[in-house]
């Protein structure tokens, strides 16, 4: 490795990593900015680093004036309902792929893959009948459905490779323990994926989060509109409501900073699992 | 392969009812996420996939029914098509070249322990958490040169005669979404290359610098070989999501300025909800998972030799 920090190497190190921050907190400090910053002088202003005049109007307004807090709940519902029901169906599916041997077994997994390749919008016209069929048009059950339909093959090859991780003895044990497989899963091989399990309802809580392409096609009411589609209502033909629309966005950013910086120590651990055993 | 394997419980004491309960438990766990996935994904693929054999182009409501092959024979032809997939070649190539190469980095300079490592973790991390559609907005805003300040620093750094909107210059424009593109995505290669680095273990670096190992060739011979596996599924999984993915581009630019940025999949958004052509919409979309099936073949594939190298 190398040899003991030299003060030049340290001092680089520390450029590379402040470049690195600057470059992923500008356009979020850009957003936050353009949030606080008066309306007349959005434009005026709009090359400068620091607005002369500051301002809580916008959030005061997004906060009061408008549906925000019913996107908002929507939103919330949405994202937990599907990383909930995500990783239940996806930990079943990663336990079965890695611990039985069963035929069929590379088909549904190439037809996961598949599930990822081409864009959701080939599907979306029969997906609108179907849910139509179902009578969950314009229902967030309906969104939860379909999302996570969408999420569970990843979360699948993610929870797998957990599974992978774990040594087939320790259940094994208990079953020969007397528990049944179900007992020795619930008991046993459950409490050791918790930070998987973290992982994977972190990573599919902000995908749900920012969906926007389902949500605007299925939803038509403004009582169900999730925030994504709440957002797009800030841009008019006509105009954008910037200030407001930024100050939506950046409290829409709270919710899921703050399960992604709770997830993040499991994440780490969870996603290269998933990767190279997937 | 028969299902019943020489390690399955209770396989040897020869009752029917766990032997039987060996056979279906698999499909058990397996049976909600094939239904789902069957129901809302698979289904509507196989209609959407008939689509491109069809005429239905909701503007000539009376010209529908089967057309065989008509539709792939109006893509062979169409040169939009040749120059969507030349642009969605440079987008995923461009996108996934800085993404992969600057997530590396990151994820080295994170694999050392430094005062506030957890802090900068945090912080470089997300990115990856803001929705595409805000950050579309926010990057075309930011490159706006009489509202933003990119244009400005450019000209001041003599990148640039004047301040200029880079997204409205054909030659330039696929760099702003590009631009955006990294941005979000430099964290998910830093994420699962940290997390590949750490499993690496440490003796071997250790035994390399007493064999007089320089620091690149233990990077060459040590870190590389071990982080194969890892690249080959996280850029093949990215790729796909890379070109696949218009919202930056459909809300930065349109696919224009005269279509140089319009990417298959950007495409297929506006042949669907502009031109309501759905048929044709799902023709370009078959080609791009064509084309997307064969490179995950080929990397699943060369996956395969790298493991089977160490």
């Amino acid at each position: 490795m190398q040899k003991t920090a030299f003060p030049i190497g340290a001092v680089l190190r520390y450029f590379a990593i402040a470049l690195y921050v600057l470059f992923a907190l500008f356009p979020i400090y850009w957003l936050v900015k353009i949030a606080v910053t008066p309306d007349r002088l959005i434009y005026t202003e709009g090359t400068q680093i620091w607005p002369s005049n500051f301002t809580l109007d916008n959030f005061v307004s997004v906060l009061f004036l408008t549906d925000f807090l019913v996107y908002f709940k929507n939103s919330m519902i949405v994202s937990l309902g599907t990383a909930f029901f995500t990783t239940l169906v996806a930990t079943a599916a990663g336990y079965a792929f890695s611990r039985f041997h069963f035929r069929g077994k590379t088909i549904i997994i190439a037809l996961m893959l598949i599930t990822q390749m081409f864009p959701l919008l080939m599907i979306i016209a029969p997906i609108y009948k179907i849910m139509a069929g179902l009578r969950l048009l314009d229902s967030l059950t309906g969104l939860i459905i379909v999302y996570t339909a969408f999420n569970v093959p990843f979360a699948t090859f993610l929870m797998q490779g957990f599974f992978d991780g774990i040594p087939k003895d320790l259940e094994e044990a208990a079953m020969i323990d007397g528990c049944t497989r179900f007992e020795a899963l619930r008991k046993v091989i459950f409490p050791l994926t918790l930070p998987g399990l973290a992982a994977t309802l972190g990573f599919i809580f902000t995908a749900a989060w920012s969906e926007l392409l389902f949500a605007l096609m299925l939803i038509n009411s403004d009582a169900k509109m999730t925030f994504p589609v709440g957002l797009k209502t800030f841009v008019s033909k006509f105009a954008v409501d910037w200030g407001q629309m930024m100050a939506a966005g950046t409290l829409a950013l709270i919710p899921s900073c703050l399960f992604f910086i709770l997830i993040q120590r499991f994440l780490v651990k969870g996603l290269t699992a998933g990767a190279v055993k997937g | 392969m028969t299902m019943a394997l020489p390690t399955s419980p209770g396989n040897g004491r020869g009752r029917p009812l766990k032997r039987f309960q060996w056979l279906v438990e698999p499909y058990l766990y397996l049976s909600p996420a094939i239904i789902l996935i069957a129901l809302v994904i698979l289904v509507p693929l196989v209609v959407g996939v008939s689509y491109a054999f069809q005429a239905i182009d909701l503007l000539n409501p009376f010209e529908t029914g089967w057309v065989g092959f008509a539709n792939f024979e109006k893509l062979w032809a169409d040169r939009l098509f040749w120059k969507a997939l030349t642009n969605t070649f440079w987008w995923t190539l461009g996108s996934l070249f800085f993404q992969f190469f600057l997530g590396l980095g990151l994820a080295l300079l994170l694999n050392k322990p430094f005062a506030g490592r957890g802090l900068v973790q945090g912080l470089v991390f997300l990115p990856w958490a803001v929705p595409a559609f805000l950050s579309g907005l926010n990057w075309a805003w930011l490159f706006n040169p009489i509202i933003g300040p990119i244009p400005h620093w450019l000209a001041a750094l003599g990148i640039m005669e004047k301040p200029q909107n880079i997204l409205a210059n054909p030659e330039l424009a696929l760099w702003g979404p590009i631009v955006a593109n990294v941005w979000f995505g430099i964290p998910f290669f830093a994420i699962t290359l940290l997390a590949a680095l750490q499993s690496i273990p440490r003796d071997l670096y250790e035994a390399a610098a007493i064999d007089g190992a320089s620091v690149w060739q233990s990077f060459i011979k040590i870190t590389v070989p071990f982080l194969a596996p890892t690249i080959a599924i996280t850029v093949m999984l990215r790729t796909i999501w890379i070109a696949n993915f218009a919202d930056l581009i459909y809300i930065m630019t349109g696919g224009g300025p005269a279509n140089s940025t319009n990417i298959i999949s950007s495409y297929i958004f506006t042949t669907a909800f502009r031109r309501l052509d759905f048929a044709y919409a799902s023709t370009l979309a078959i080609a791009l998972l064509v084309l997307l099936l064969a490179y995950a073949m080929l990397i699943l594939q060369m996956r395969k030799h790298l493991v089977k190298g160490i």
